[in-house]
């Protein structure tokens, strides 16, 4: 511990020297080396692309909803590929593609952990900043080179890259089966390698800051759960983005270079090519082995701030701390042993099959510890509903919901007819997607005050939750029916068939619900954005009444984040309701009398 | 016009949303902040147990109304194993999905801040989490073990006696092969293909087992109660043979030929009369992204009697003879005794390759 110690001495000095020269604008705000800016860049880039995700879905349902109707104004907009105000296929495809990338991995991935590991790893653990602030930087900065060629995808002539998110050669490799495989999908490759990039300097990172930065008394099992769902994540991102990085290198070697690892026996458009010995499903094997960990990337921070503030907000300890830890931890090994579960109807030998219907099915057991755990911390609690609490719950509620599909999809024998149907978008919408987003917001409204020394405006918040929590049931909830009816996903118009033609007024309705729920996003960002500048002024230390170290700094903490000295740790982070008192913070010595839990 | 006037009602909706978000501050700067708060907590409290109920009647509501639009029953022995799998899963995860809904929400609700009620400290318990442990366990044992013994008996041989059919996706519309007499799809080889030489499926005519093959577009026959192996292959990108109506799927794949098989139930017509529907048509859909015109590739499946589907494949004529019209024996041209002596002995170069 002394070297703990003399490392905190070390770093008092350092924040001595920096506070006595006023930062520029510039080294404050934008190329800044301070986790708390960073963790602020993080989420605002993931708000706008949020927007700009959210937008591609919102014009994706127009057609779903209304496949006769014309929308001259989409015409005024777009061009070509709205001709006559109706949304023509290759601009669908592009939508749904950008749509699932720029939420997957540019918010859900990058907004998400990005944000809260930035924010929360420093404040939470005790340290004064990230093990190595310039590679931090730098993560940030990748990110933001990684947006800026997504976005400068958009508009290539040929389109952006339009072969779902999962980008599946040879639709993604040959130009002559996709416009939007011509210079499109080549931009989608560099943006996504350097956003590989930018989440392993943070992921490194997130990792050697919470090993070795840890303040004095801090043992590991006295992190908060939100620490260790970050680190969590951080293992699963290392050790799985690279083979997703190597995956996209062989497909551009196979666009540009005349390579065959993706490609054989191919006639495309009556053109015979010269590639033999490929093989299609190798780079299925190398997407999923990145896809489903990042299933649990974007899950676990979520799940970890759930507990943190599910445990505030009901003044009770978090029930189970070990075995939510070790859930964790059995997710994050399932994590890697599931990935073909994805690919049962690709001519998997059965036999594999059913080893990954096994594993697959073992990840529901945590789940279910966690579910459990989590209904447990608020039986008999004292709930106080701040809109954290909502959204922290309603991410339960979906959770069990999505999880509960995900049962279905799992098994071989299910899946065979729920294979990519409407089925399998509605699970992972409310699974992953919603489920997640409400992780996010709930750790929004909670951190707000930490973040910008202001409250976020309550009303619009119940307005928020209310909204979208309800309109998420009515948009993905039907949508399994579509899925058990067989209609395939991505399909833009079923006016053509007798068998899928079934659901025009339920297509309308979720349609219009999603403008809603659109709407009320939108609603959010304004209040985020007011808030900055105008909102309710925190003048109290810790307003939740929370026990993490987080709320020992000053109300805007300073660059180094604690003024003094770092304080020491004597307790885990979940001692509410003990021995009569409310909260004993993390800081407080353990009395002489005090009970054991 | 219209659209300013939606943008102008929703922006006035905004500002009003947003005045009133902002008042409910002041106003509860002016009641006491406590008082103010602990009404709202007592509000969202009961709005939770609201949720709760109203979303489990809309749940009812949802099933009402929509259980008649999904495909009704299988038309295919394997998709009465699947729906058999689908039931039972229903029926467990529907009673885990309303125990612990009904706890989220009713915890929730019964334990909202009170004055008079101390939160009760209670870190862990390790009998209880063991219990939680162990039953999903066993749940989902049970769920995998029904679930494999399906999946090997769908993915297993076809019966011996099973036709065989192959399937090639290409964008965006399928081709079919049937073997014909022999019962053995000949070899192809993707550089013969060839549309103009009237050589779509690129069939090595040195093969002889091509020599009865027929190639027909767009509609499958297939012969009700009758096994069916389908042999499944993509031209030029990544496909998936969809039969919704049979609960069947397979992915087409470039390079790498995949198979299914399974029984016919009904034929069209049984279905028509068992839907009630005179449009009903068995549809085969493309269910892997595969281009613009993917949601249109479709495909139509017509099961029939043995007796019928032996009248549709005499009709047509073997791709080998429509492709090389000078051995045809129905050519006025050529001497019909002849032709079959005159072809080469099913010699294929040895450094070919080939792909069944």
């Amino acid at each position: 511990m002394n070297v703990h110690a003399g490392m905190d001495t070390a770093h008092a000095a350092h924040q001595d020297d920096h506070s006595h020269h006023q930062q520029s604008f510039v080294s404050k705000y934008i190329f800044s080396m301070d986790h708390k800016t960073i963790g602020k860049q993080f989420l605002i880039t993931g708000i706008i692309w949020a927007i700009i995700g959210g937008l591609f879905s919102v014009l994706f349902r127009l057609q779903l909803g209304y496949p006769e109707q014309t929308f001259p104004i989409l015409e005024t907009f777009f061009g070509k590929w709205a001709k006559g105000g109706q949304i023509q296929p290759e601009f669908y495809y592009a939508l749904i593609t950008m749509h699932g990338t720029v939420l997957v991995f540019f918010v859900l991935t990058a907004g998400l952990s990005g944000t809260f590991a930035n924010f929360l790893i420093p404040l939470q653990i005790g340290a004064r900043d990230m093990a190595s602030p310039f590679l931090n930087m730098l993560s940030y900065w990748f990110f933001f080179m990684a947006s800026v060629v997504m976005i400068s995808s958009l508009f290539v002539s040929t389109g952006p890259a339009s072969g779902g998110w999962t980008v599946y050669p040879p639709l993604s490799a040959l130009g002559q089966a996709s416009s939007g495989s011509k210079m499109g999908m080549d931009l989608w490759i560099v943006s996504m390698a350097l956003f590989v990039v930018s989440s392993l300097l943070g992921g490194l990172n997130y990792i050697s800051t919470i090993l070795n930065l840890r303040t004095k008394g801090m043992s590991m099992t006295r992190l908060p759960l939100t620490i260790w769902a970050l680190f969590f994540t951080a293992v699963l991102g290392v050790l799985s983005f690279p083979v997703l990085l190597s995956g996209l290198i062989l497909l551009l070697f196979d666009r540009n270079l005349g390579t065959s690892f993706y490609l054989s026996d191919i006639v495309v458009n009556g053109e015979i090519l010269p590639n033999e010995g490929g093989s299609a499903i190798l780079f299925q094997h190398l997407f999923w082995f990145l896809g489903h960990p990042e299933v649990y990337i974007i899950l676990l921070p979520a799940m970890g701030m759930v507990s943190e503030i599910l445990s505030v907000n009901s003044r009770k300890p978090i029930f189970g701390y070990m075995a939510m830890l070790g859930s964790l931890f059995a997710i994050t090994i399932l994590a890697f042993l599931v990935w073909a579960h994805h690919m049962f109807v690709t001519g998997l030998n059965p036999f594999l099959g059913s080893i990954f219907v096994l594993l697959t099915l073992l990840i529901a057991v945590p789940s279910a510890i966690k579910v459990f755990n989590w209904l447990t911390t608020l039986w008999r609690g004292n709930i106080r509903f701040t809109p954290a609490t909502l959204f922290a719950i309603g991410f339960v509620s979906l959770f069990i919901s999505g999880g509960l599909t995900g049962i279905f999809l799992g098994n071989s024998t299910i899946d065979i007819h729920l294979h990519d149907t409407m089925f399998v978008v509605a699970h992972f919408h409310i699974v992953m997607g919603v489920a997640s987003f409400f992780g996010m917001f709930a750790g929004v409204y909670h951190w707000f005050p930490k973040m910008f020394g202001r409250y976020l405006n309550s009303t619009l918040g119940y307005i928020h939750f209310w909204v979208t929590m309800i309109g998420s049931y009515l948009i993905f909830w039907p949508m399994h029916y579509q899925g058990l009816a067989g209609i395939p996903r991505r399909y833009l118009d079923k006016r053509g068939w007798v068998s899928f033609n079934g659901f025009p007024e339920l297509d309308k309705m979720i349609t219009i619900v999603s403008i809603i729920v659109f709407a009320v996003q939108l609603m959010f960002v304004f209040n985020f954005i007011y808030s900055i500048f105008k909102g309710r002024k925190v003048t109290t230390l810790n307003p939740w009444g929370a026990n993490t170290l987080e709320w020992t700094t000053p109300i805007r903490p300073v660059h180094g984040n604690w003024p003094g000295e770092i304080p020491e740790v004597h307790r885990w982070a979940y001692d509410y309701a003990k021995d009569g008192r409310e909260f004993i913070p993390q800081t407080e010595p353990i009395g002489e009398n005090e009970s054991k839990h | 016009m219209q659209t300013i006037f939606i943008v102008a009602i929703l922006g006035l909706g905004f500002l009003i949303t947003f005045q009133i978000a902002k008042a409910s501050e002041y106003v509860a700067v002016l009641r006491g902040e406590e008082k103010a708060r602990k009404q709202t907590n007592k509000v969202n409290a009961f709005m939770l147990l609201a949720f709760l109920i109203i979303g489990l009647i809309g749940v009812y509501y949802c099933n009402e109304q929509l259980k008649g639009k999904i495909l009704g029953e299988p038309a295919s022995d394997h998709g009465v194993l699947i729906d058999r799998m689908l039931y039972i899963t229903i029926a467990l995860t529907g009673v885990v999905f309303l125990i612990t809904q009904f706890c989220l929400f009713w915890f929730s609700f019964k334990y909202q801040e009170s004055d008079t009620r101390k939160a009760y400290y209670y870190p862990h318990n390790n009998k209880l989490e063991l219990i939680w442990t162990v039953i999903p366990a066993i749940a989902l044992t049970v769920l995998v073990g029904f679930g494999l013994f399906y999946w090997f008996k769908i993915t297993g041989n076809a019966p011996k006696n099973a036709m065989i059919v192959e399937v090639t996706g290409k964008q965006f519309g399928w081709e079919f092969r049937y073997p014909g007499g022999d019962g053995v799809l000949g070899k192809k080889y993707f550089k013969n293909v060839s549309p103009e030489k009237n050589n779509p499926a690129g069939q090595i005519w040195e093969d002889q087992y091509n020599y009865d093959d027929v190639f027909v577009e767009q509609e499958m026959h297939l012969v009700v109660n009758k096994p069916v192996k389908l042999v499944i292959n993509a031209k030029d990108v990544i496909h998936d043979v969809g039969l919704a109506h049979f609960r069947m799927k397979m992915d087409a794949v470039p390079g790498t030929p995949t198979t299914m098989w399974f029984t016919p139930k009904y034929t069209t017509k049984q279905m028509i009369e068992k839907t009630g529907k005179p449009e009903f048509v068995y549809e085969l859909s493309c269910d892997q992204m595969c281009g613009k015109g993917h949601y249109s590739m479709r495909g139509v499946v017509v099961v029939e009697t043995q007796e019928e589907f032996d009248v549709w494949l005499a009709g047509k004529k073997p791709q080998y003879l429509v492709a090389n019209p000078d051995k045809d024996p129905a050519s006025p041209k050529k001497d019909s005794a002849s032709v079959i002596s005159n072809l080469p002995a099913g010699a294929i170069p040895t450094a070919m390759k080939t792909k069944n």
